[in-house]
């Protein structure tokens, strides 16, 4: 009879002495805030100040000129190519690793990480070497005239490399935790296995399949290092934008540099945002399931 | 007789046909041979194109040295320093609850999502010769942008989410109550931490310190930016390579690349170790008899 006012009693009491009992809070706070203001936000917030000092006038002239413009397409445009490549790719591996046994298993699952760990600008110099004309694959596909190196193609292909294991590391875990029950109760209901894919499964992992296609196209739209080796650099062709910002400082244009990473630095934001987004979508859809 | 018809048809619809199967399965691994498996043996390919002894002859120039001891000493750095903040950081948001406390969950994310171009720009436009307080420390003597700090710096930004991402959710995920039963025990704050805490979160931080070195050791584009590339002095492997592989020193870029591509295969060899261990580790705990019920 008692045993419930204590039962709430207690809880309450536990609530508050989890702020008391365990130290620490302040000192790793502080930390966390000094050190977040310090490396994050402080030179960031540089970034905004010297945008200020630009006129309207002059802040147009250096993100909205005709080769600038060129360069915001390239990007995007190759980023979302490369992003839906990596959603459709990223889920095949992703369901035959978690679906299927087969040898060799074990590797494959541990070499879908190589981008997170091979450095950018080595990826870039073995893919030119693969794509070059005398290259492994170049010289399967030269004598019929396609060229996937020192273009728009190459931008695509490295930005693929780069954003492979963020759709596979999203998809993978959900796609492990979906109930098998689900699926037989779908077959005994008459679905055929497409329809229970189509509109069992896929329903479920779709929340992880979009966060993974947003953080793939985020780090696209900001990668560097792979991309410019194989890109061929031409202005107005295949001249991604953060060459653009590494031109202009070249050139000792700190304010059209600045202007250009403001831009840049919004998208990224946005992006950020709205995978936050996805994500706590992702864990409503996990969270809610009995 | 139809229950068994029921139970044959259930599990065939679990799964596919065979020939999808195979099909798949050939897709995906085409897929990772051609965009993943051939990078990585062009790599070395390339770098051993003319013998091991160029390889070598590439690997002792002094050059390559300076750039090798100058990508340890930035990580060796940049490291640590993310670790304290990331265990700091996994402290405070997964331990309390305070408010704005998402708010600081994004901002720790946020130079993830900077462009690593972006992120030495900023260090430029702070300690560069025209930046906020160039002038004083060309007055003073100090050299930050293209100089090694400013390497560190930019290396920094960019690994500084690394250890904090992985640290956040596991901590998170294993509540306060151990915490709090050591502390009732009469455990210091340190002991607490030494003695509960970090056994806890030991695969995750291993975890999220190989893949910050990594980073750490790999990161281009922000260093580019700071380093100002001068040989022999303010060079990393990664731009090292670079400016090899402008020279059309194929040999040469692609032997100091091989040992940054050796550098990524130990450590995704780490990451699954790793996983496995704390696979193990989960099965075992789960395995454990259950703790009898009080009398």
């Amino acid at each position: 009879m008692a045993a419930t006012p204590f039962a709430v009693a207690g809880g309450a009491a536990r609530k508050r002495a989890t702020r008391r009992v365990l130290p620490g809070f302040n000192l790793t706070l502080g930390f966390t805030l000094l050190y977040l203001g310090l490396i994050v936000l402080l030179p960031l917030s540089a970034l905004v100040l010297k945008t200020l000092t630009l006129t309207w006038a002059q802040f147009w002239a250096a993100v909205a000129s005709a080769r600038v413009l060129a360069a915001y397409q390239l990007t995007f445009g190759a980023s979302l190519i490369a992003a839906l490549v990596n959603a459709v790719a990223g889920l095949l591996v992703a369901w035959v690793l978690v679906r299927y046994r087969f040898p060799g298993k074990k590797i494959i699952d541990a070499l879908v990480d190589l981008p997170f760990a091979l450095p950018t600008a080595v990826a870039g110099i073995a893919l030119t070497a693969l794509l070059a004309d005398n290259g492994w694959v170049g010289q399967v596909l030269a004598p019929h005239g396609i060229q996937l190196a020192f273009n728009r193609n190459g931008v695509v292909i490295a930005l693929i490399f780069i954003g492979l294991p963020f759709v596979v590391r999203t998809v993978q875990p959900v796609l492990e935790d979906t109930e098998k029950e689900l699926e037989e109760a779908a077959t005994c209901l008459g679905a055929s296995r497409w329809q229970t894919f189509r509109y069992v499964i896929f329903p479920s992992i779709a929340p992880a399949l979009l966060t993974g296609f947003a953080m793939a196209f985020a780090r696209a739209i900001g990668e560097y290092g792979s991309v410019i080796f194989i890109a061929g650099n031409m202005p107005m062709v295949s001249e991604i934008t953060p060459l653009i910002i590494i031109g202009k400082l070249e050139q000792y244009d700190y304010a059209g540099a600045t202007a250009v990473a403001v831009v840049m630095l919004g998208f990224s934001f946005v992006l950020l945002l709205v995978i936050n987004a996805l994500q706590a979508l992702q864990r409503r859809r996990s969270g809610g399931a009995p | 007789m139809s229950a068994t018809r029921t139970v044959r048809q259930a599990r065939a619809g679990t799964t596919e046909p065979a020939w999808v199967k195979w099909t798949l399965i050939s897709l995906a691994l085409g897929f990772i041979f051609l965009f993943l498996l051939l990078p990585l043996a062009a790599v070395f390919t390339e770098a051993l194109r003319k013998g091991v002894g160029a390889y070598l002859e590439a690997l002792a120039e002094p050059d390559a040295w300076t750039a090798i001891r100058l990508t340890l000493i930035t990580a060796a750095i940049a490291v640590p320093l993310n670790l304290v903040f990331g265990v700091a950081a996994a402290w405070a948001i997964a331990k309390y609850e305070f408010r704005g406390k998402a708010f600081l969950t994004t901002l720790v994310d946020l130079p993830f999502s900077v462009s690593p171009v972006v992120a030495g720009l900023v260090y430029v436009l702070l300690f560069g010769a025209h930046g906020w307080i160039g002038p004083w420390l060309q007055a003073h003597d100090i050299k930050i942008i293209f100089a090694a700090p400013g390497i560190v710096l930019a290396t920094l930004f960019v690994t500084f989410p690394f250890i904090a991402r992985e640290l956040i959710p596991l901590m998170q995920a294993q509540g306060t109550e151990e915490e709090q039963a050591a502390m009732v025990l009469g455990a210091s704050g340190w002991q607490t931490f030494w003695h509960v805490t970090l056994p806890n979160i030991k695969w995750g931080l291993v975890y999220g310190v190989i893949l910050c070195n990594a980073r750490a050791m790999g990161e281009f584009g922000a260093v580019s930016v700071v380093s100002g590339h001068i040989r022999g002095q303010t060079n990393t492997m990664p731009l090292h390579v670079e400016i090899l592989y402008n020279e059309y020193q194929s040999v040469a870029a692609f032997a100091v690349a091989s040992l940054l591509a050796l550098l990524a295969v130990v450590t995704l060899l780490i990451k699954s170790l790793v996983e496995w261990q704390f696979e193990r580790d989960q099965k075992a705990a789960a395995e454990l008899p259950p703790e009898l019920p009080p009398v």
